[in-house]
């Protein structure tokens, strides 16, 4: 058994380093495939971060009249907070609303001075409500519309803001759909191409495999060398790739930043490297050893 | 004992029938050297086909030692085929292995060990008269060189039967006598040789029984037989 599998294995490097040519053509086919791949996982990651950007800053607020009780809007967020639909609530007071927007516009004067001929807090308290998703706004903004304290609402910014959060949800929602439909047909692709490039590597050896099984070998001894080949060109091609990637999403990196100030991927690759490493290696070999194993065994039916 | 009892072999093709072999019968006994003649088309090598379960016949039962050939099945093929070595007119040598490689690999499919295929491996190149070339791939070798390097892959794991089909086709009259000596030599160390061949001077010079086949029947069955086709 062992003497077997310790044969296999040499046999399969021998025929990798002495059909050197073909190794090296099928491993280019695999690279290109791998860096297909690659090029999907780093475009994933920018549309996703992209979208969760964009999809952060959508939100609702209700403004509260000026005589609103603080008591009452603590009341109103508790009872929000109960609805699944919610994911955060920011309670903003008039006296913070001051603060903050004295702080804003503290290098204007003009702003300031109109301020402080001003007695009192012109300011309105007001909650800021953010959903799970996009779509669950208008739930959110109809619970409020149905509330019994709507009299003390001063304004909901819903009602003008509807039009762009639903045509904004929309647009993420095709993006990722598209994305999604794009990364599986180009994936699938490069599997193809692989595939059939190692079966035609395979074909031009169909008569070596039909010696072997006239001299007697078994279908495991025929088919096994060709496989660690597989594995082989998995292994050669994902390192290959790698040595293109990384130095590639190093310079890339500053200037998707640029563009969504949140997303560092350079950094992203680099704390999930191994993660990211393996599923290059996983797919190399995997794709290697199947492709092999189906190729050779059309072959064996001698 | 090889024994082919009333073997048809009709191969259909577009609804058209063509018949390789019609009700052939013989028996080969341990340690023979027995030449199988004909025509090209006369079912020779529909005879070997079947005898190493390349293809089952359309009719009949082929007995190998205590093997029924055609209830073989795919797995213990290998097994099988072990017991019998074969050398073909085109060599049919593993072009991206060495001559040291090719003999070897014969020894390796069986799971032998490393010390037994370093010694059996040399001592029937040597035997070939190939040891100085065992490190050359084939296509660096001459016809005649290949083909011994196939009759020492054929007789290294020691088998019951060498077939050699057409082992001389490729090869100027020189390296066939050759050829031919080393079978004759393996089949005196007690193995039994099935030689298909159309070479005249070759059956004639070896003496030995002669089994002719025309249009898939057998015409003569003789011991010490010559090449006679009429």
């Amino acid at each position: 058994m062992f003497i077997n599998l310790s044969r296999i294995i040499k046999y399969g490097i021998l025929g990798f380093l002495r059909n050197g040519w073909l190794s090296m053509a099928t491993i280019s086919v695999m690279f290109l495939a791998l860096l297909v791949l690659e090029g999907l996982i780093v475009f994933n990651i920018f549309t996703n971060t992209a979208l969760d950007v964009l999809q952060d800053k959508i939100d609702i607020s209700v403004y509260f009249k000026i005589k609103t009780p603080e008591d009452e809007i603590l009341k109103i967020k508790k009872s929000l907070e109960t609805l699944a639909e919610v994911k955060k609530i920011d309670y903003l007071s008039r006296d913070k609303a001051l603060e903050l927007f004295k702080e804003k516009h503290a290098q204007n004067p003009v702003v300031s001075q109109s301020l402080e001929e001003l007695e009192d807090n012109p300011l309105l308290a007001s909650l800021n409500i953010k959903a799970h998703n996009p779509g669950q706004y208008e739930i959110i903004a109809s619970y409020l519309d149905e509330s019994s304290s709507k009299e003390s609402f001063e304004k909901v910014t819903y009602a003008q803001n509807a039009l762009v959060i639903e045509r904004l949800n929309r647009i993420i929602n095709t993006t990722k759909k598209g994305g999604l439909i794009f990364m599986i047909f180009l994936a699938l692709i490069a599997v193809l191409v692989t595939f059939n490039t190692i079966r035609l590597a395979i074909y031009s050896n169909r008569e070596e495999i039909g010696i072997m099984r006239l001299v007697g070998a078994s279908n495991w001894f025929t088919r096994g060398p060709y496989m660690v080949e597989g594995v082989i060109y998995g292994f050669v091609s994902a390192i290959l790739s790698l040595i293109i990637i990384l130095p590639a999403i190093y310079f890339i990196s500053p200037y998707f930043k640029i563009f969504i100030p949140e997303l560092d991927i350079w950094n992203y690759f680099i704390s999930n490297g191994f993660v990211f490493m393996g599923y290059q290696f996983l797919f190399g070999i995997v794709l290697g050893v199947v492709s092999s194993g189906i190729a050779v065994r059309k072959h064996l039916r001698v | 004992m090889i024994i082919f009892q009333n073997i048809s072999k009709i191969y259909k093709n577009n609804g058209h029938e063509s018949v390789a072999l019609d009700e052939v019968a013989f028996t080969i006994n341990p340690k023979e050297f027995i030449s199988l003649v004909g025509k090209s088309g006369a079912g020779k090598s529909t005879v070997i086909k079947l005898l190493i379960g390349e293809e089952k016949p359309t009719k009949g039962r082929i007995i190998f030692g205590s093997y029924d050939v055609n209830k073989i099945k795919r797995k213990e093929m290998p097994f099988f085929r072990r017991h019998i070595g074969i050398i073909f007119q085109d060599f049919r040598l593993l072009s991206a292995k060495t001559a040291y490689e090719n003999v070897a690999f014969a020894l390796e499919v069986a799971g032998r060990p490393q010390s037994d295929i370093n010694e059996f491996v040399s001592q029937a190149l040597e035997l070939v008269g190939l040891k100085d070339k065992m490190n050359n791939f084939p296509k660096e070798l001459s016809g005649g060189e290949k083909q011994r390097v196939a009759i020492a892959r054929a007789m290294i794991n020691h088998p019951d039967v060498i077939i050699a089909d057409e082992p001389t086709g490729n090869l100027d009259p020189l390296n066939a006598l050759e050829i031919i000596k080393l079978l004759l030599k393996i089949n005196e160390l007690g193995t039994t040789v099935i030689l298909a061949t159309h070479n005249k001077e070759i059956v004639n010079y070896l003496d030995k029984r002669v089994i002719s086949l025309d249009n898939g029947k057998i015409l003569r069955d003789e011991e010490k037989g010559k090449y006679m086709l009429a």
